[in-house]
């Protein structure tokens, strides 16, 4: 087969569709295709060793000119704590000085990031399912990703897991899980009253959840906290803070009121849509901690 | 109250998120694909009925996310240009869903097509956001959302190639956003807003004081720079050949008609809103996007002319189109600007016929990719015959298509700007030819006829042949012959932001 080399008659080649002709090897279809030959490790051609070379020291100078950059910017920047710098302004002074009257919610933060600015937490409680989702998409086993043999050699491991499980890791488990749980879930439902919140509650609790599948294994978690259970759990969380929020913006937006009661500041049933917006995200963050884990490890929850 | 046509972006938006939430709760992906067709339905309509209230009176207006008003709660403003990317978002990702859809359920597991539609409605959710946004932190945060819908938009398909691809448009896009947060965190430091309108005034006050000139252009730099890492403008655009090449073609059309302009949208908005047009051209930014913009033009089209790989040749040929944009935006006139807009309307609306059409003419040859062996395809299955080749010519840029009145409004703005008149009319004048050296060519043998081919029996697709086809066509007839009234409108709402 004679490969063009004339411009022109290339692309008269190509108008008459002569592929043939002109890339042999290109012929791209879905169909598998027969299995490569396995590359033998040699030395890099000359090429190879010269891009790789001149990639690395290209590479350097763009980092340590952004950094330099960067490093420089900040140096530039206002002073923090002082007292013209220009993010003490009419923002902040509102949040400090009326956060708690107008949101309810002694912890300032809980007021700012589930009340004054729910919206931008509503995305970021999304990023958590996406995130979640596109690992679950790319790592739950199906038919592409498993194989047979694979399969029963994980299975036959599974067995010996369970049988020579960790006594210092189990004994350690059990002490230490109720009072991680417990603690996860304080820190939930306090989290308009002290530091913590939804975030970081849920990550306790998550955390529990791993601590507990490494010292028992998956199979004694699944007995209480399986794929529906997973589902359901993340779903109607993350279903219950947009349906609320959305009540909430919609109305708010139009001047209405909501009719949802701010409470006494303190009491632990206070601050209105930020308590349940807490466990909402609570719930969200502890199910995909746990998720990640589990779908990372074993491809499935 | 407010008029109720206000709350249609909230609405918009909300629709799109907590459908994509409640679509694990659905029982197959049938059922999932159904819910986002009808969530993007709604959502044309909705944007339509907002097109109309808000272009005739020329209307701008901001909408409080909640009880608190901005600066201290979240802002949503729209105006008619935002009101015309909602719809044109809206109708693009019904469109693409419609035409695809057999190819998509052909290349996802059905375990998994549940999940690919929560990121449809996300990634929806985020474009319209990230147009309605009044708030650059918000811009970030559905930045971020858009970034991992669209990377499980093309890892869904879940071969080796395109879990490669994805790794490397994660890494690159994540940097792009890393840069953008860096831009938001610094400017966030030197004037103490997050508000749009509310930075504009304090970046207005720095610049007549003089103050803090360092982090200033900084700040522009970074924010251009991730915001062109993520809409692949040249030298950043390695990513989405083998990104938007491999994906299903509802990604690939969604991806390159629509991802990569929400984030451009966003900039434009950014530089009217936050540091007016006059400061961004102050600051060189422009020139340097001008620059960029010639680049990508040139080296697009020649990696989309090296091409043979139909689907990648098309990715490369975003890339040029996403040049055209910037030295839109770069020419430091304000017809350019409202070109580049048009560019954005037309392109959205091309490449997603391109993607289609090609995704359909090589199911006639067993999913045959390359552009050789699709010879007497447009026989075979004769709507995406036409609809591939009226994409090609609004490309090269045929009088009375898209392409035809972006480019020309184009080189009219380009006129206005004496310093940059010549090197923008070069670089026109060469890309238009590449593109008809590459686009022609694949025209030509899509209808020329083939005795030795062996065609499948093309399966019947009656969402493609009947809608998606014919008003993605019609759309890009529809702005080739409206060119003047639209850069009318995109002007006075350019005027507006």
């Amino acid at each position: 087969m004679n490969i063009e080399t004339n411009f022109f008659k290339r692309l008269n080649d190509w108008v008459n569709g002569e592929a043939d002709r002109l890339f042999p090897e290109l012929h791209e279809t879905d169909a598998p295709k027969p299995p490569e030959p396995v590359a033998t490790i040699g030395p890099l051609p000359n090429k190879d060793v010269l891009f790789l070379t001149s990639y690395q020291a290209v590479a350097l100078i763009v980092v340590i000119g952004m950094v330099s950059i960067l490093l420089y910017t900040v140096y530039k920047l206002p002073l923090f704590g002082v007292a013209d710098n220009p993010a003490v302004n009419e923002v902040v002074e509102r949040y400090v000085e009326k956060g708690l009257e107008e949101t309810g919610a002694v912890n300032v933060v809980a007021g700012m990031i589930l009340d004054y600015r729910a919206f931008d937490t509503l995305g970021e409680s999304s990023v958590l399912l996406l995130a979640i989702t596109s690992v679950m998409m790319l790592l739950l086993k199906d038919e592409k990703n498993t194989d047979p043999d694979e399969e029963l050699i994980e299975a036959h491991e599974a067995v010996i897991e369970d049988h020579n499980r960790d006594m210092i890791l189990q004994t350690m488990t059990i002490i230490l899980m109720p009072a991680i749980m417990l603690y996860g879930i304080y820190v939930i439902l306090n989290g308009h009253l002290s530091p913590g919140g939804g975030f970081s509650g849920g990550a306790i609790l998550g955390a529990g959840l791993i601590l507990f599948a490494s010292g028992f294994g998956h199979n004694r978690v699944k007995k209480f906290f399986n794929m529906k259970t997973f589902r359901t759990l993340t779903t109607i969380a993350l279903l219950g803070y947009g349906v609320l929020k959305t009540y909430s913006f919609l109305l708010g937006a139009n001047h209405l009121p909501t009719g949802i009661p701010l409470g006494t500041p303190g009491a632990i049933f206070s601050s209105g849509l930020i308590f349940v917006l807490d466990i909402c995200v609570g719930l969200i963050v502890a199910c995909t901690m746990y998720g990640f884990f589990s779908v990372f490890s074993r491809g499935e929850i | 109250m407010l008029p109720y046509y206000y709350n249609i972006p909230a609405v918009s938006i909300l629709l799109c998120m907590i459908s994509g939430i409640s679509i694990p709760l659905l029982s197959s992906g049938r059922r999932a694909y159904r819910l986002t067709l009808f969530v993007s339905a709604t959502v044309t309509l909705l944007s339509a009925l907002l097109m109309y209230k808000v272009i005739p009176l020329n209307e701008y207006f901001t909408y409080m996310m909640g009880h608190f008003p901005a600066p201290w709660g979240n802002e949503l403003s729209a105006g008619p240009l935002e009101a015309m990317m909602g719809f044109i978002f809206g109708l693009v990702m019904f469109l693409s869903l419609l035409g695809g859809s057999m190819t998509l359920f052909h290349d996802i597991l059905p375990g998994k097509q549940k999940f690919y539609f929560t990121m449809m409605n996300m990634l929806m959710a985020a474009l319209l956001a990230m147009t309605y946004t009044n708030d650059l932190f918000t811009g970030y945060v559905f930045i971020e959302i858009s970034t991992i819908a669209a990377c499980a938009i093309v890892v869904a398909r879940d071969t080796p190639k395109t879990i490669g691809s994805t790794i490397r448009y994660l890494a690159i896009s994540l940097l792009g956003s890393g840069l953008f947060l860096i831009g938001v965190v610094l400017l966030y430091c030197i004037t103490g807003h997050l508000l749009m309108p509310n930075i504009q005034t304090q970046v207005l006050r720095l610049v007549s004081t003089g103050l803090y000139t360092v982090p200033l252009t900084v700040v522009a730099g970074l924010l251009f720079v991730g915001i062109a890492i993520k809409s692949a403008l040249f030298p950043f655009g390695a990513w989405l050949p083998m990104a938007h090449g491999g994906a299903t073609t509802t990604s690939s059309a969604v991806l390159s008609g629509l991802v990569l302009k929400g984030y451009i949208v966003m900039l434009i908005k950014i530089f009217y809103r936050v540091f007016t047009i006059d400061v961004i051209r102050d600051l060189n930014v422009t020139n340097i996007m001008f620059a960029c913009g010639l680049a990508g033009m040139i080296y697009g089209s020649i990696e989309a002319f090296r091409e043979e790989h139909i689907k990648r040749m098309l990715a490369h040929s975003s890339m040029a189109q996403i040049g055209y944009i910037f030295m839109g935006i770069g020419l430091d006139v304000n017809l350019g600007v409202a070109a580049a807009f048009l560019q954005i309307m037309v392109h959205a609306f091309v490449k997603p016929l391109l993607f289609l059409c090609a995704g359909r003419l090589s199911e006639v040859y067993d999913h045959e990719k390359s552009s050789y062996r699709l010879r007497g395809s447009a026989h075979k299955d004769w709507v995406a015959g036409i609809g591939f080749t009226i994409g090609a010519m609004s490309m090269v840029g045929i009088p009375l298509l898209g392409g035809f009145a972006a480019k020309f409004y184009l080189v009219t703005s380009a006129m206005m700007n004496p310093a940059k008149l010549w090197p923008a009319l070069i670089t026109l004048m060469i890309s238009a030819v590449m593109n008809a050296l590459y686009y022609m060519p694949e025209v030509i043998a899509i209808w020329t006829r083939c005795e030795l081919c062996t065609p499948n029996p093309v399966e019947s697709n009656l969402g493609f042949d009947l809608i998606s086809a014919p008003l993605l066509a019609s759309g890009v007839i529809f702005l080739g012959l409206n060119g003047y009234t639209m850069i009318q409108v995109i002007q006075r709402g350019l005027a507006l932001l």
